[in-house]
């Protein structure tokens, strides 16, 4: 499992979730994405098109950069979810807390 | 590298109850990095031989890992002495999957739903509420140490 990080023309930081993201990658992700608002970087988009499963831990780790991005005045955006990683968000309604895009290409489209 | 599980598969008939095909048991040490390959070994072994759907594989999967990320670092503190115990009976139309740890247990009717609208922005509390959203049964045992999750194939 492994985090790949590139930026958009448009200045998004994307991030593709390849593999797991659970208890064991969490924080790796919440550093990446740490480092980044540290460097000024405001617009995120994490995508999840390659990934597996996510665990509570998970969701709560992107609860918390939701939070964390906000707080500073940027927004974080989620593409990618196949039918049952999207059902994880349904089922905890954090569908209702993220902007959830079909494809990245969507998600960057009006950032 | 030495893995640092331990798995036993007893492909013979494990009861006498003849519908049971295959116990799978995995032991595992009480560290959240060896949760994935833990959870992809048991699930491997889980659906060999079966035309698993890729919904099934998907609700084992998660529930899994959240039965031992409750389990290491609930259960067991992440203490390095205390291990995981994972067993599976695989039953032609089921699949059940005991997990069990080395610590005092808990009440399992004392953990709240995270269902409020006051706790959406909650960055944890949501695991065993998965669990029992994605399987069909969920039980524990007295001590409340051990979670048993059964999954229908359909």
């Amino acid at each position: 499992m492994a985090f790949h990080q590139t930026k958009d023309a448009g200045g998004v930081v994307v991030v593709r979730v390849e593999g797991q993201l659970i208890v064991g990658n969490r924080q790796e992700l919440k550093d990446l994405i740490g480092a980044a608002l540290d460097h000024g970087e405001r617009k995120f988009l994490i995508d999840f098109a390659r990934t597996g499963y996510i665990d509570s831990s998970g969701l709560g780790a992107l609860v918390s950069l939701s939070k964390r991005v906000r707080e500073l005045g940027g927004e974080l955006r989620l593409s990618g979810l196949n039918e049952d990683l999207r059902s994880l968000f349904e089922l905890t309604k954090l569908d209702t807390l993220f902007a959830i895009a079909d494809t990245p290409e969507q998600a960057l489209a009006n950032f | 590298m030495t893995s640092p599980l331990q798995l036993c598969v007893r492909r013979t008939p494990a009861s006498p109850a003849p519908a049971v095909a295959t116990r799978v048991r995995v032991r595992m040490p009480s560290d959240i990095a060896c949760i994935e390959q833990t959870v992809s070994l048991v699930t491997r072994h889980c659906l060999a031989g079966t035309a698993a759907t890729d919904r099934l594989r998907f609700r084992l999967q998660v529930a899994v890992a959240e039965a031992l990320a409750n389990a290491v670092m609930q259960g067991n503190q992440e203490m390095p002495g205390k291990s995981v115990l994972v067993e599976a009976e695989l039953f032609l139309d089921r699949i059940c999957v005991q997990v069990t740890d080395e610590g005092i247990g808990f009440d399992p009717t004392r953990v709240p739903e995270p269902d409020r609208p006051e706790q959406l922005t909650d960055t944890c509390g949501r695991g065993l509420f998965l669990i029992r959203k994605l399987v069909d049964e969920v039980h524990f045992n007295e001590q409340g140490n051990s979670i048993c999750m059964t999954l229908r194939r359909r």
